[in-house]
């Protein structure tokens, strides 16, 4: 086995026991980035100089005995999380070159923690589509088939773990874009509780939704890379003083007395049956380790994908005013001011984006707000209540496929947003309702692509969650099958 | 295109030009045809909301739990100035430029 190949856990024990040196490890890692990343195309920016400045810094803690979890381990970063003076670009051409004067809290606790960074991951642009194609720099290739998209909207930290070209790597989940491409890749992915994690220096797509999470090898890693980002941040607002759950502790408690609750409405035609079998097994391997399954109902799910995209758009049409061509970024100079803006924005923004901007002005426009934005809004009610009356009546986790698919062919929805869009209909109910969810490998569709398997669990509940997904690992395999790449 | 698109929820031409004003989004005739398909097919979409009655429901801006979030308000270093300018596209007398707003 290659260094590049390890995860986290194994990497920490390595360094901690001298068998190698985090520069010998960050060699392994962009070697080994620069011998498939021509083909799966999942960095945007591969900070090699910097890595290996990362990394001799670490061998230098180790030998002092300052050790942390992450550090000298290699992670690469979604290119929408600020980094002082490394270019963030969001895979638009309205941010190319864009080099943040700061570091966002994530990338600084990583930075603070030791960890080695390898580059910035491609994305949809502004983090703003299902498959990593909407991006100004071209699409990530699905590591397990070069003809098939990674999924999105963080595609490239998604295949980026699948290709062993970081032994981890964050994303952001907005309505299933960690989840999502984490189960068409083969990873393990992980959108934490709203308010987990600070969003301080993440590029803002849809406020009320975004969250930061990790991708990983196993379970355990996801545990070890939430702990290190989670927490109180006095720089956002909306990041809870919650203490922080020690995860890595609650991996082995098993599911011995939990009640899994199955919902009718996640189990529909429409699936791919290869997907749905796959699943299906899954949910016994858990029912095998002493769950108790239950049938339930979360009867507003079908509103789901209606609701989000309204309330993401209302929130990005907002977020992306900033985007004008006067403090950072393109300009197309023009004559007087909102000619200038409107030159910029039409050159920099991709058609997903302005799609976006133009559903999401309409339904906040005069006139249409209260059919819209506000339904929207009730219905988001709705789909929580859903879920709370679940966990009261005594659910501990709901269980369904991550996505009714494997990886699609790059191409095969580009002209069709409405059917991209549903691409994400298992993912969205948690982002809207604010709670954790993990996707994890679960076996293998017709086309020999990775299946994932999903956990959503109660607010805050990180552990749990995590202690189901590796009760789920420890009795499958499907977590250490790598692309032949 | 004629000015009125086909959809039993109907965005008209001239709707898409306006809400591109607002978004401060410059669009070509191709973009504002296609653009206006895509927002009545998912305006159609989205529609399926109206089959729920939301008589009296609260509506939910966000999941979070804002407690004792607030730091203190106290002077902290800001960015200088200079690091604040280095990504504009323009600059001059230590300020970001726009073209001229008065005349």
């Amino acid at each position: 086995m290659e260094p590049y190949q390890w995860t986290i856990h194994e990497a920490r024990r390595r360094l901690d026991n001298k068998d190698i040196s985090s520069v010998e490890l960050t060699r392994s890692v962009l070697a080994r980035v620069k011998a498939v990343d021509g083909a799966v195309k999942a960095f945007n920016l591969v900070t090699d100089d910097r890595a290996l400045a990362d990394a001799a810094d670490a061998d230098r803690a180790i030998a002092r005995g300052e050790t942390g979890v992450l550090t000298g381990i290699p992670i690469a970063l979604k290119d929408n999380m600020d980094t002082a003076g490394i270019e963030t670009t969001c895979s638009s051409r309205i941010l190319a070159g864009y080099k943040p004067p700061f570091d966002g809290t994530v990338p600084a606790r990583l930075k603070a923690g030791g960890a080695v960074l390898v580059g910035k991951t491609n994305l949809d642009e502004f983090a703003m589509g299902s498959s990593t194609e909407n991006s100004a720099t071209g699409a990530t290739r699905n590591p397990w088939n070069l003809e098939r998209a990674p999924g999105g909207s963080s595609g490239g930290s998604a295949a980026a773990v699948a290709a062993d070209m970081c032994l981890g790597s964050l994303g952001s989940d907005t309505g299933g874009s960690i989840r999502q491409p984490a189960a068409l890749c083969g990873v393990v992915g992980l959108k934490p509780t709203y308010g987990r994690v600070s969003r301080y220096g993440l590029v803002a797509f849809a406020s009320s939704l975004d969250q930061i999470g990790p991708f990983t090898k196993d379970v355990r890693d996801s545990a070890l890379l939430l702990e290190a980002i989670s927490g109180a941040d006095p720089l956002d607002s909306t990041c809870s003083t919650r203490p922080v759950d020690d995860y890595a502790a609650a991996l082995e408690r098993g599911v011995k007395g939990l009640t899994i609750g199955v919902p009718r409405e996640y189990f529909i035609k429409g699936t791919d049956p290869s997907v749905e079998k796959a699943v299906q097994a899954s949910i016994r391997v858990l029912e095998g380790q002493g769950a108790t399954l239950r049938e339930i109902s979360l009867p507003h799910t079908a509103y789901a994908v209606a609701c989000y995209y309204l309330v993401a758009t209302a929130e990005a049409s907002s977020n992306l005013g900033r985007y004008d061509g006067v403090r950072y970024g393109l300009r197309e100079e023009a004559g007087d001011l909102l000619e200038m803006y409107m030159a910029t924005r039409e050159a920099g923004f991709g058609t997903e984006v302005k799609r976006r901007i133009m559903l999401g002005t309409y339904a906040l426009s005069a006139g249409y707000y209260d059919a819209y934005y506000r339904k929207a809004q009730q219905v988001r009610t709705l789909i929580l209540r859903d879920f709370t009356k679940a966990f009261d009546a005594g659910v501990d986790l709901v269980v369904t496929p991550t996505s009714p698919t494997g990886a699609f062919r790059i191409g095969e929805k580009a002209d069709d947003p409405l059917q991209m869009y549903l691409s994400d209909i298992f993912t969205i109910s948690a982002n809207l309702a604010g709670l954790p969810g993990i996707s994890v490998p679960c076996g293998f569709d017709d086309n020999g692509c990775p299946v994932g398997l999903q956990l959503i669990g109660r607010a805050w509940d990180e552990s749990t969650l995590l202690a189901a997904a590796r009760a789920h690992e420890a009795q499958t395999s499907f977590h250490t099958r790598r692309p032949d790449l | 295109m004629s000015d009125d698109v086909s959809n039993e929820v109907g965005i008209s031409r001239n709707e898409v030009l306006k809400i591109a004003k607002l978004g401060r989004l410059r669009l070509t005739d191709a973009e504002v045809d296609a653009l206006g398909k895509d927002l009545n097919a998912i305006l159609g979409y989205v529609a399926k909301m109206g089959e729920l009655d939301t008589t009296g429901v609260p509506t939910l801006e966000h999941a979070a739990e804002f407690g004792d979030t607030c730091r203190d308000d106290e002077n902290r270093p800001s960015l200088p100035r200079e690091e604040a300018l280095a990504s504009a596209p323009r600059t001059g007398d230590g300020c970001f430029a726009v073209p001229k707003i008065i005349e």
